[in-house]
């Protein structure tokens, strides 16, 4: 019987549920408390910054040798927007730290962090992304021709006819305000300098720790062997911790320059604040139906609020450029416009966070749909019937191919359950009685488990994608894997463990998924867009694959059998068809 | 999330405490179960030099009946009402509201008698106190003054009190058995500051209503009790009637969660549900 599907308990759950998890916090003991003083202004020029006396503060003009975050697309409709690790001649939203205060405890750090003040010559904020966009508009940076600093463009050849020969013209308008992940656990860090080895370990809340090295060793112009970066037990990601944030790089910063251990625990208002947000964005979407109630063609305006700076790797294109290449989404059409703009405003900046834009562009869709069957007099039912993509595999007016989907018989069952003609007339008596109830339908698509070439499409500088596992069978037979993705919460222990334990014939406690160290896994790419048990779960199947291949060589060798004919199951090495047999473990104490 | 550094006083007697608060005066800030004073702190909204924490002062933690009036002092916390603290409408009144304050940690050390003082708008007890038209006892150094419901509520947490002086305890009358009560809040999550709220008390003399009682919060500044609705009850028009008066009688507070119209709508359906469960 195999391990994967099958329902066993978590490995991680019994010491979180225990409250023995280890978070970042709990390795903070004994450090200097870090605290970021944070500008209330959002767009000036800073005159000067006056530090209280006799307390530890730095500001840009300390870290002038630190390079500023500068994410890259390698598009021409991109432009590079650099984030320095502390505000230095000005400021771009409420919330940017302009100094950073270190303190023997936080109470005292959050009183001198309070007491820093910034002389700044405040100037007129663009933070609405619709008057960003309005001509005159004031620009948050100096950078490009106006405050787009992203935009993706498509049109195919036969938007226009098909507008010209629609039966109707159904348009949406939809704003979707920001959010933020708001993760139990906030943003932190541990930086420890250690003077034997001359290198920083630092400790932190984060879903890619391999990643954030990488960023990190860029900015501080210092080698990836000098750091290792920890994300030990992390109380929800959600995409806001897949940044390289500024403050981290100040964490590092301040533990080669201090040589000593600093913390910096962020609490809820700051993360509020200058955590990254997501989300703010405008639909104004046009569809052309024939007269049966089929799409024709869409043309979109979409429009993200990506806020002052560009997030690091990702960079500002996320929201706009997903929202392009996915509105298509569950639908059959052919001739799609899209117009999808990244929009820089004096605002915190904006990441990926789950879904990134699906959720705003599924709502329009449906609103689409649900507003174009009104127009044509049929059930929201009948006009996604007659819509869903139906033949397979199919490919995309954004070029998208679809292996296979059931949107169609996923409708109808929905439909039947219900028993959709009987709530219609439920809905009708009751109407007639003052009361309103409702039903509403909602298809959607959405595409995860990224891997390079699907990121390379993006034209991303830092291209993620692979995942790689460490795979060693010990003497005592127990298996460690070392895995570069770097779960959250999402189980990967206990799923992992049940795919290389369907490959090698041992039970999953015998195997122990290390994650989350730079130092003791390979490079690997982090927890993200529903891609760890896809990616990583693929590298640890051919990884056990071929650890499976060399216990069948050694096995095959002891039991004077071909290697072919060994099957590995129940702790076991057994000569098919045979009692002949051998325990993994003792071919373990063997091969050693 | 620190609050910004105090001095923390914690008095074993009434007398102390208010000998503090007449030293301290707007530098003092009374600490009951801190559930709204706390968090201001911690955004540092609230910046007092001297806290005085009234929580060891045994004289102040009671909950008992005494002739025909529920005496409430000043630690006791909302939890005390989950089961009926009175046999009788008033009793049957108080737990049904104490479900809507807030969330189980929260009632568990939040005060009756702070959320009195704190006076939010969309405060679930300052409405039963004006539904009741409950007398609100201050002591300072001074001496003890009585207040009226209708006089001690000024607006967003303003009241009558003085700034010596601590609201050691709210009097409820309590409401015999000829009485039917209701309760119906309106908020976007289980938990959350209410948008609209209704209390009502309906005193039933046969099939007919002798005395009605309609009180609203989280609609104006200040809870209120809408005597042309209550009118309208006793005349024997419909609930519709009373709920509809009511909406034209408010002024709406507006903010981010709702706007006038929208409070307004709020408030007629939530006084047409309390006065549907005061007469089932």
């Amino acid at each position: 019987m195999s391990w994967i599907g099958r329902s066993i308990r978590r490995f991680e759950d019994r010491a979180l549920l225990l409250g023995r998890g280890r978070y970042t916090a709990d390795s903070a003991n004994g450090a200097a408390a870090v605290r970021f003083a944070r500008t209330p202004v959002p767009r000036g020029r800073i005159r000067a910054i006056a530090k209280p006396d006799g307390a530890m503060i730095f500001t840009a003009a300390d870290l002038a040798d630190v390079k500023a975050i500068r994410p890259l697309l390698h598009r021409p409709d991109y432009i590079p927007i650099a984030q320095p690790p502390l505000a230095r001649e000005r400021v771009n939203y409420v919330g940017e730290a302009f100094a950073v205060v270190v303190a023997d405890d936080a109470a005292t750090a959050e009183d001198v962090a309070e007491s820093v003040e910034a002389e700044i010559d405040a100037e007129e904020a663009v933070v609405d992304l619709d008057a960003a966009l309005a001509p005159g508009a004031p620009k948050v940076h100096d950078a490009g021709a106006s405050n787009v600093i992203v935009e993706g463009r498509l049109h195919t050849q036969g938007v226009d006819a098909a507008f010209q020969r629609a039966a109707q013209v159904v348009e949406v308008d939809i704003r979707s305000r920001r959010q933020s992940a708001m993760p139990l656990e906030p943003r932190g860090g541990h930086a420890a300098w250690d003077e034997a080895s001359g290198r920083v370990t630092l400790t932190c809340s984060v879903q890619m720790p391999h990643m954030l090295r990488t960023g990190l060793a860029d900015a501080l112009g210092m080698p990836e062997a000098e750091l290792r970066v920890i994300a030990p037990d992390v109380g929800g990601g959600f995409g806001q911790k897949m940044q390289l944030f500024p403050e981290y790089v100040v964490l590092v910063w301040l533990a080669r320059r201090l040589h000593r251990p600093v913390a910096w625990l962020e609490d809820r208002h700051e993360n509020f604040l200058a955590a990254a947000h997501a989300r703010d964005q405008h639909y104004i979407v046009r569809a052309a139906f024939d007269a049966e109630a089929r799409l024709l063609a869409v043309d979109a305006d979409i429009r993200c609020n990506v806020g002052a700076y560009s997030c690091y790797p990702t960079t500002c294109g996320v929201e706009p450029l997903m929202a392009l290449a996915e509105l298509p989404g569950p639908y059959d059409f052919r001739e799609y416009a899209v117009v999808a703009r990244g929009v820089a405003t004096n605002t915190c900046m904006m990441a990926p966070y789950r879904g990134v834009s699906r959720p705003v562009l599924t709502f329009t869709l449906e609103r689409l749909m649900d507003t174009a069957a009104k127009r044509f007099g049929i059930d929201p039912v009948e006009i996604r019937r007659r819509n869903l993509i139906r033949k397979f595999p199919y490919t995309s007016a954004s070029g998208l191919v679809y292996d296979e989907g059931s949107y169609l018989q996923t409708l109808e069952a929905a439909a039947t359950a219900i028993d959709l003609p009987a709530f219609r007339r439920e809905q009708a008596r009751l109407r007639g009685e003052g009361r309103y109830v409702g039903v509403g339908f909602s298809s959607f698509s959405e595409r995860s488990g990224y891997g390079s070439r699907a990121f390379a499409a993006r034209k991303m500088d830092i291209v993620p994608g692979y995942e790689s596992v460490e795979l060693a069978m010990d003497p005592s037979g127990y298996v460690v894997a070392r895995i570069g993705a770097s779960p959250h919460g999402q189980g990967l222990r206990t799923t992992l463990a049940q795919i290389i334990a369907d490959g090698l014939g041992v039970p999953p406690e015998r195997i122990r998924i290390v994650h989350g160290d730079t130092d003791q896994t390979p490079y690997g790419w982090g927890t993200f867009a529903s891609r760890s048990l896809v990616i990583s779960g693929g590298a640890c199947k051919l990884a056990a694959e071929a650890l499976a291949r060399r216990i069948a060589a050694v096995a095959g060798s002891l039991l004077e059998a071909s290697a072919s004919d060994i099957e590995l199951a129940d702790g076991q090495a057994r000569v098919k068809g045979t009692d002949k047999a051998i325990d993994i473990a003792r071919i373990a104490r063997i091969a050693y | 999330m620190k609050p910004a550094d105090f001095e923390y006083h914690a008095p074993k007697s009434l007398d102390e405490a208010l000998a503090l608060l007449a030293t301290h005066r707007d530098d003092g800030k009374l600490l009951a179960g801190g559930q709204s004073l706390v968090p201001v702190m911690n955004f540092r909204l609230a910046r007092p030099a001297h806290l005085i924490d009234l929580n060891g002062i045994a004289e102040l933690d009671y909950l008992r009946e005494d002739k025909g009036v529920l005496r409430i002092g000043a630690l006791t916390r909302h939890a005390a009402f989950h089961r009926p603290a009175l046999a009788g409408p008033t009793g049957e009144l108080l737990r049904q509201v104490v479900q809507h304050i807030a969330h189980y940690p929260i009632r568990m050390r939040g005060t009756f008698v702070g959320s009195i003082a704190h006076a939010d708008p969309a405060s679930e007890w300052c409405v039963v106190v004006r539904l009741l038209e409950a007398e609100i006892v201050a002591r300072s150094q001074r001496g003890e003054r009585r207040l009226k419901a209708a006089d001690y509520f000024h607006g967003t947490f303003a009241t009558a009190l003085e700034i010596d002086e601590v609201l050691t305890e709210v009097r409820l009358p309590v409401l015999d058995r000829s009485w039917r009560v209701g309760f119906y809040e309106f908020s976007r999550r289980a938990g959350d500051f209410a948008l609209a709220m209704t209390a009502v008390a309906l005193k039933r003399a046969g099939q007919k209503i002798s005395e009605a009682r309609i009180a609203i919060g989280g609609v104006e500044d200040r809870p209120s009790r809408v005597a042309a609705a209550e009118a309208l009850l006793v005349q024997g028009r419909s609930p519709a009637d009373a709920a509809g008066a009511v909406a034209s009688a408010v002024r709406p507070m507006e903010d981010i969660h709702a706007d006038a119209a929208y409070r307004k709508d709020l408030v007629r359906a939530t006084t047409e549900r309390a006065l549907a469960q005061a007469l089932a």
